[in-house]
């Protein structure tokens, strides 16, 4: 059954969506944990902190972290290469354009292609920023995830950076969203509208509340 | 063309398969009579398919579930083209399922009178037996059939005829029939029982010691001319419309394959008997490269009706109600509106020749549907015939809701083809005609609804039970390589004749001359004929023929993907073929069903047959290129429908 | 009216193509698209040239061999086939635009005729129902629901065009493909073949070198037929059903 979904188009396009639906999930998990920092350093950290003692004393401290890192490192390792996979394959697919070639709807395909770029690079500095603070500006202080977020903010680039990626994921959650639907067969007629709302709905609350956090730094609220 | 209309009259030709005794038992008894193949046997023997329609597709699918090699063709670049999946109506059988009177004899009668008894009364009867089995077959195959609230399936009436037996789909009976014999077929390819040749043109008939062994045909996109072997050969390669040029047919249906057949011995009967279909959409210039049908269903709510008044230009909807004409519910008040196509056809022509037709040139009827608009609602118009509506609103751009429609009758059938017996044989043995290519079932006009049926009778069930027997009794025969000197000739001749094609180089395109042909027996040999006028088109004819040669000009090579050359090809047997049309118009003189020769009326202006001189299929034997042809009669016995001038008054 | 084409000429499947430009005059509203393209075939053997191949044939929108990219649009800018768009749909003067279907699995045979037997190839791996003649019972032994019949039918319309594969920018042929597995899956007698139809039908199509779906909606927005978008969705829905049940067995 798994080499039947993983050779056939229909069952990559499955992969990608659960494991869509996956990062959807964690991302409004993220999101939610995201807006604590309204409440102040104290809250904030004392959040990041539960983190890693969630599940305790059943599990040992950061098992629990672990174990979702793993779900959503793989969740992102196969959404990035069926997706890889089955873009060089649309794009072999194609080989010759049209000449007469008009503004077509497939904008949806580009934002997707492109929007998943961007938020794989994203993904990376994302990490290499706030997880391990390689690239992180400042002095980045481990266990002290307030001061490290508010730090990322005070840079013009930090925040340009968050923003554009952060519309980047709206617009792919848009389609993404409706998108996973249908390849897992739950789209019809009636339902359609319903969907398309949902799928606005989601990208609109994940985006607003991600933005939130460097808008509250840069206007002061949060410092 | 004094030489051509002397024709010679030879022995009669009989139908020696024909079972006696009573009509029901018939097909039962041929079939026991019919020798089998050894299951273990059948995989040894090719069978040849020409054609992908309801009865090629059917046959090769068939065929190949009995066991048989077989080895198919088609001009098309897929089966699933073949132009029965134009057909809109629907498809007759005789299950009586509304309770209404229907039965197989009734089906066998109307089937016989509406063709006015110019069938053979045995192959009708076999035709209405199997209608039956027909729709069994289609659902099994998942063909949507319109069905009730209660899942059963619905039917309607069709066309001249008093009971509701014709089964459909919405407007697109044809395509889903159609689509269930290709699925059919294509799971038979996908088992490698059939070896499918799409864009490859039959254009030769190989026969050999007398018998049908193989075809000579052209790969359309390599240009590549071929032969192909086998131990019986199936024309199921439709009708031959388009030699009037302008016709509901598809742009590429041809004749090539039945008139090849023809030249290499098998006799061509009734070619005269063409059905002029009354509800198309009218012309609307020179450029026009087809007519477009609509369903015949329109005619059983759409009332039709002219001017009273010769040159009214008045816009339909100012024109009131007592200066209109409903000129077929006047004249034949019990039919009204569904008269047989003929009776139809020829009334439209008649008020239009009285300077009364309306639209450009004035070639055209209202078919007008305010009134059940009125009375169902526009609604229920709309449930029933809103796909036609749109067709033809895209074709015409008016509104059909709210101006009447304007029809025309335009060549949409031939009841002729080769002569076949009653195992669909024709004279050439191990060569089967089946569906439109054939003469058999529909005498001198065809009712509506009845070719689906006729086309996958033939290929579900009479050939494969009958091509049993040729091939049992047939078991050895020489196998044939492309050496064998007959083939080699044949080859040769094909390619001859598209070299000469190429070689002309003179100044007139393929169209012009087709155009020509079409538009002289539109004029002469079309919806009525005189002997004057059939002699005229039999004087022009070889006139065209010569010019053709003298002046065609065909660009490209034969070595490629060459369109012109495809035409110009298949105009070469067109202008062969008319003229064989013109010459069995004027031998027949007397008006029987699509065929109506202006000097064989009643006083009040009906077809008048003449049953003690032409009570016979007319078969003709090819003796060469303009030469006169041998006339062999079958005579037709009816011994359970007595012949009577129809009458639908 | 007096048109500019600009059509795509290629010699045969290994050659290089190019749009070469050409005039014609004369042209009437009411002429079909096809027609207008007779008209300059008429002219191009009258001046000693190629004519433009191009695939036709029923010329009332159901054989499905018409297959012209016009201005972009597959079928060109009325939703219906090229041989039922007529010139009325133009202006005097306008230049047009007309290519062949382009996809991998289309490969051009001339000018703009495409080589469409991966459709066939889908169908022959699943799209039928095992029904050998003279094997069917009784046409009423099974009723099937008005809706399940209305269902199958509004899917059996495809008539196999390509449309579908030309306008998706990744040459998928998943609506084409969904078309004929909801046709037949839904019916009881296409129910014992229902899962290993669709797995097949979507093994072919992969191996056929089509895309796949980004339910880009171009597509069902080309098709002539109206084949909605959603009919994807149920395949997929189909098809996630069959793997499930094969990996149960």
């Amino acid at each position: 059954m798994a080499r039947t979904m993983w050779d056939s188009t229909v069952g990559k396009k499955t992969v990608m969506a659960v494991s869509g639906l996956i990062m959807l999930l964690y991302l409004v998990a993220h999101m939610i944990g995201n807006l604590k920092i309204y409440f102040g350093a104290g809250e904030f950290n004392h959040y990041a902190h539960w983190l890693r003692t969630v599940g305790e004393p059943f599990m040992h401290y950061e098992w629990t972290l672990w174990l979702i890192r793993v779900v959503l490192i793989v969740a992102v390792v196969a959404h990035a290469t069926s997706a890889y996979q089955l873009s060089r394959r649309d794009i072999k697919a194609r080989p010759s354009k049209y000449v007469h070639s008009r503004p077509r709807a497939s904008y949806a395909t580009r934002t997707m292609r492109w929007g998943g770029i961007i938020l794989g690079l994203f993904l990376v500095w994302h990490l290499l920023d706030l997880s391990t603070g390689t690239v992180h500006s400042g002095g980045f202080q481990e266990g002290h995830p307030y001061q490290n977020v508010v730090d990322t903010f005070s840079t013009w680039y930090g925040d340009v950076i968050y923003i554009v990626a952060m519309l980047a994921l709206g617009l792919h959650i848009r389609h993404g969203f409706w998108s996973a639907a249908q390849t897992l067969g739950v789209g019809s007629r009636a339902r359609d509208r319903a969907l398309k709302t949902i799928a606005n709905v989601l990208a609109l609350l994940l985006t607003a509340g991600f933005i939130a956090v460097p808008v509250g730094v840069m206007t002061g609220v949060v410092s | 063309m004094t030489e051509y209309v002397n024709y010679a009259t030879g022995e009669p030709v009989t139908d020696s398969k024909a079972p006696s005794g009573p009509i029901n038992e018939r097909w039962d008894k041929r079939r026991f009579e019919a020798k089998l193949v050894n299951p273990a046997n059948r995989r040894k023997h090719t069978v040849i398919v020409v054609g992908t329609g309801l009865a090629g597709g059917s046959a090769g699918a068939t065929l190949a579930e009995q066991g048989y090699h077989v080895v198919q063709f088609c001009y098309q670049d897929s089966p699933r083209r073949a132009h029965s999946i134009a057909a809109q109506g629907g498809i007759n059988a005789a299950k009586n399922y509304r309770n209404d009177g229907d039965s197989i004899h009734r089906l066998f009668y109307d089937t016989v009178k509406g063709g006015d008894f110019r069938a053979r009364e045995s192959n009708v009867h076999r035709l209405a037996q199997i209608s039956v089995e027909i729709i069994d077959q289609c659902v099994a195959q998942g063909v949507p059939f319109a069905r009730e609230y209660g899942g059963l399936l619905d039917t309607r009436s069709f066309g001249g005829v008093q009971v509701s037996r014709t089964f459909y789909a919405r407007g697109q009976t044809g395509q889903q029939l159609l689509l269930g014999a290709y699925q059919a077929l294509s799971r038979q390819i996908a088992a490698g029982n059939v070896e499918m040749h799409p864009r490859t043109e039959m254009l030769d008939l190989i026969v050999i010691d007398g018998r049908a062994r193989g075809i000579v045909a052209r790969d359309l996109v390599t240009g590549k001319v071929d032969t192909y072997f086998a131990d019986a050969v199936v024309l199921a390669s439709g009708g031959y419309g388009n030699v009037f040029y302008l016709s509901t047919n598809a742009m590429n249906s041809n004749a090539t394959a039945i008139w090849r057949a023809h030249r290499r011995g098998a006799y061509f009967a009734n070619p005269c008997f063409t059905q002029i279909h009354p509800t198309c959409i009218p012309r609307t210039g020179d450029h026009q490269s087809k007519l477009t049908l609509m369903s015949e269903s329109l005619r059983n709510d759409g009332r039709i009706w002219v001017p009273r008044a010769k040159g009214d230009t008045r816009p339909p909807n100012r024109i009131p109600e007592d200066e209109r004409d409903y000129y077929l519910e006047r004249i034949y008040p019990s039919f009204g509106n569904l008269v047989p196509r003929d009776i139809a056809s020829r009334a439209a022509k008649n008020v239009c020749d009285e300077g009364r037709g309306v639209g450009p040139g004035g070639q055209g009827v209202y078919l007008d549907f305010a009134d059940a608009i009125r009375r169902m609602g526009r609604g229920a118009v709309e449930a029933r015939y809103g796909n036609l509506f749109d067709m033809y609103q895209r074709i015409t751009d008016e509104d059909p809701y709210e101006v009447p429609m304007r029809i025309y009758p335009a060549v949409h059938y031939t009841m002729g083809g080769l002569w076949v017996d009653y195992d669909l044989q024709t004279t050439v043995p191990g060569l089967f005609a089946i569906g439109e290519a054939n003469f058999s079932d529909h005498g001198a006009n065809r009712l509506g609804a009845s070719a689906l049926m006729q086309g996958l009778a033939d290929g579900y069930f009479v050939l494969p039970a009958t091509i049993n027997d040729y091939l049992a009794r047939n078991p050895h025969q020489d196998p044939v390589t492309a050496e064998h000197p007959v083939v080699r000739e044949a080859l040769a001749e094909t390619e001859d004749r598209l070299n000469r094609l190429l070689s002309v180089d003179g100044d007139r395109t393929p169209d012009s001359f087709h155009r020509e042909v079409g538009e002289l027996m539109w004029e002469f040999c079309g919806m009525a004929r005189t002997d004057a006028g059939l002699r005229k088109a039999l004087e022009r004819i070889p006139q065209i023929r010569e010019e053709f040669w003298r002046r065609i000009k065909v660009p490209g090579t034969g070595e490629e993907f060459n369109q012109s050359l495809e035409k110009a090809n298949r105009i070469v047997d067109y202008l062969e073929l008319a003229e064989l049309m013109c010459l069995d118009a004027l031998h027949r003189d007397e008006s029987c069903g699509g065929h109506f020769r202006e000097e064989s009326q009643t006083p009040d202006g009906e077809a008048a047959r003449r049953d003690d001189a032409f009570g016979y299929a007319a078969a003709w034997e090819f003796t060469g290129t303009g030469a006169a042809p041998v006339l062999h009669k079958e005579d037709l016995v009816f011994e359970y429908v007595h012949p009577t001038q129809r009458s639908y008054a | 009216m007096k048109l500019t084409l600009r059509v795509w000429r290629q010699k045969n499947a290994d050659a290089e193509g190019a749009m070469s430009t050409y005039e014609v005059d004369g042209i009437s509203s009411d002429m079909s698209f096809l027609e207008m393209l007779d008209v300059l075939n008429e002219q191009l053997i009258l001046a000693g040239e190629e004519p433009v191949a191009f695939d036709h044939d029923c010329r009332e929108g159901i054989c499905g061999a018409c297959s012209l990219v016009i201005n972009g649009d597959a079928h060109g800018p009325e939703r219906t086939t090229t041989c039922q768009l007529h010139m009325r749909s133009f202006e005097d003067g306008d230049t047009i635009d007309i290519e062949p279907w382009r996809a991998a699995a289309f490969p051009v045979i001339k000018d703009l005729v495409v080589d469409r037997s991966a459709f066939d190839r889908i169908i022959q791996a699943g799209g039928y129902v095992t029904a050998p003649t003279g094997s069917a019972p009784e046409a009423h032994a099974t009723p099937v629901p008005k809706a399940d019949a209305d269902f199958a039918f509004e899917h059996a319309e495809c008539i196999g065009c390509g449309a579908c594969v030309a306008a998706c920018p990744n040459g998928a042929a998943m609506l084409f493909t969904s078309a004929k597995v909801n046709h037949l899956n839904v019916l009881p007698q296409g129910a014992p073949e229902r899962e290993t139809r669709v797995l097949d039908m979507v093994a072919q199509m992969d191996a056929e070198g089509f895309g796949g779906c980004t339910l880009t909606g171009e597509c069902a927005t080309a098709c002539p037929k109206g084949i909605p978008l959603v009919s994807i969705t149920n395949m997929n829905k189909e098809w996630l059903r069959a793997t499930r049940k094969a990996g149960k067995r």
